[in-house]
């Protein structure tokens, strides 16, 4: 999972846009673009966030949590948990940082899923 | 193509039925719809189901055989159609299609989910097979949380209130008071909303709509054979659907829907009519933010100021527009598959002036507007009085 563990994404070397998650195919060039995978930015800010009080199932010892979209340095946006990240600091605009964490445990199963998070920095 | 009518249209009522199967359900709103439209079994050609997760929810799948044997009616075509919650939208949308174009004269064409046979953290995920798993539910999403970071933006960028949002709310249970289909016949507050507890801020409880079980249908007919069967058949002026991403990350913007914006423009564009010529309008306000967005990106009003007219009352019952007269997804509740089926039956019911107390008085064209997800699908019909 490079793309859920180092926001690994892609890039069209026709039009230079950047997309995450991965595309196959660039959807504004079609079969005149040339897609290659591309490191997405580390960094970036909060674009609009949400605090969670009524969880899903997997994610019962995390609630309350915050759920943002982040829109990165490339102006790439993705829907990312903000984690470490005190409640007064979460606002639109504050600039954020990825990190790598637990995301969901599987109760039944023991299962546990890894990948990105974001916190806000500075 | 050919004019399209609705001749008969049939709800159960909406609610927590812990008495009636799936199954019962379907055969409810159908056979409403068809006593309606005094067609009689063997006249209708096909069968157009919407609904969302039968298979999560009961089990159940190959619903398109299981509509047509519950009804009697084999051995005609009848099929299933899903697109999340406007799965109701695009089943009318098949069936239009269907007499349209010329393949059937009558069909039938429903809507139906059953929603409280499994816990309410079930339903949540099923319902979150909405979104994208992968890249939003899979990550600690919720449908509240999406449709939030849309209300917090639109908050951000137009200076929309909590307040605003709630008054979507308090309307929309006011009109459901008269709505005997209704699964919340009770009025709200300003406050009782504003109390009623973060589900994912800004959204609180009562900016939701319930889980529900329910089930609607309508009978369709070519228009030129309509009024064999009624007086006042419903004629379907405009029927429009488009697609955007999956996932809301991925959108232009988070402050409406672009699937809404392209549907209403090709609705009014089939029609040859303007927003302003809509007396009555059935939006989908899954959340309070929902129809504020609905109301701008359907051309009402500009990108911005849905939160204003909510407040100013504009949307009222019998005021500028009237939006949501059967309470909306908010207060007469949301069987996910049958809601765009709803819509239509609450349209059709205000166009014939048959809606009782909430009845709109000046009411010759209307809308329905059904959302599939945080906005991936958009469906748009336009009806007007056929007689």
């Amino acid at each position: 999972m490079p793309e859920r563990y180092r926001l690994v994404g892609s890039k069209c070397l026709t039009c230079h846009s950047e997309f995450f998650p991965q595309r196959k195919f660039c959807p504004h060039c079609r079969r005149k673009g040339k897609i290659v995978k591309h490191d997405m930015p580390t960094e970036g800010k909060i674009f609009s966030f949400t605090e969670v009080s009524s969880g899903p199932e997997g994610f019962e010892h995390q609630t309350p949590y915050f759920m943002a979209i982040v829109e990165l340095k490339n102006g790439v946006r993705l829907m990312s948990q903000l984690v470490d990240s005190p409640k007064g600091t979460v606002k639109i605009g504050a600039p954020v940082q990825l990190v790598f964490r637990r995301i969901a445990e599987d109760e039944h199963e023991g299962a546990i899923a890894y990948g990105y998070k974001f916190k806000v920095v500075g | 193509m050919r004019n399209v009518s609705i001749i008969g249209a049939g709800l159960t009522p909406f609610g927590e039925r812990w008495d009636t199967s799936f199954r019962e359900l379907v055969y409810e709103a159908a056979t409403a719809a068809i006593a309606d439209s005094k067609v009689e079994g063997k006249d209708i050609q096909a069968i157009y189901g919407g609904t969302m997760a039968p298979g999560r929810l009961i089990g159940q799948e190959h619903i398109g055989a299981l509509i047509a044997d519950q009804l009697g009616l084999n051995p005609i075509p009848s099929v299933r159609l899903e697109a999340a919650c406007a799965s109701g939208g695009v089943a009318l949308r098949q069936a239009y299609l269907s007499v349209a174009s010329g393949a059937h004269d009558i069909v039938a064409v429903g809507g139906v989910e059953k929603m409280t046979e499994v816990s309410t953290e079930e339903v949540s995920t099923a319902l979150g097979g909405a979104g994208d798993q992968e890249w939003e539910l899979f990550l600690g999403a919720t449908f509240p949380a999406i449709y939030a970071l849309m209300a917090r933006r639109h908050m951000h960028e137009f200076g929309t209130t909590e307040e605003q949002l709630a008054l979507c709310s308090v309307k929309n249970h006011a009109n459901a008071v008269h709505n005997p289909f209704a699964q919340y016949r009770n009025a709200v507050s300003v406050e009782d909303v504003m109390d009623s507890g973060y589900i994912a801020s800004p959204l609180k409880l009562l900016d939701c709509s319930p889980i529900t079980d329910g089930a609607a249908a309508l009978i369709l007919c070519a228009s030129e054979k309509a009024k064999h069967y009624t007086d006042t058949p419903v004629e379907i002026l405009a029927s429009a659907q488009a697609s955007d991403t999956l996932a809301l990350a991925n959108r232009r913007t988070l402050t409406g829907l672009d699937a809404t914006v392209v549907a209403a423009k090709e609705a009014f564009k089939q029609a040859r009519l303007q927003p302003k010529d809509i007396h009555v309008a059935e939006v989908h306000d899954c959340f309070s933010i929902a129809e504020v967005m609905a109301i701008e990106d359907l051309g009402f009003y500009a990108k911005g100021k849905g939160g204003k007219a909510v407040q100013d009352g504009e949307t009222q019952l019998n005021s500028k527009l009237s939006v949501n007269t059967s309470g909306g997804l908010k207060a007469c509740g949301h069987p996910v598959g049958a809601t765009g089926i709803k819509q239509a039956a609450e349209v059709t019911w205000q166009l014939q002036q048959k809606a009782g107390k909430r009845q709109v008085s000046t009411c010759d064209i209307g809308l329905t507007h059904n959302v599939g997800g945080s906005g991936a699908t958009a469906v748009v019909h336009l009806f007007k009085r056929g007689d």
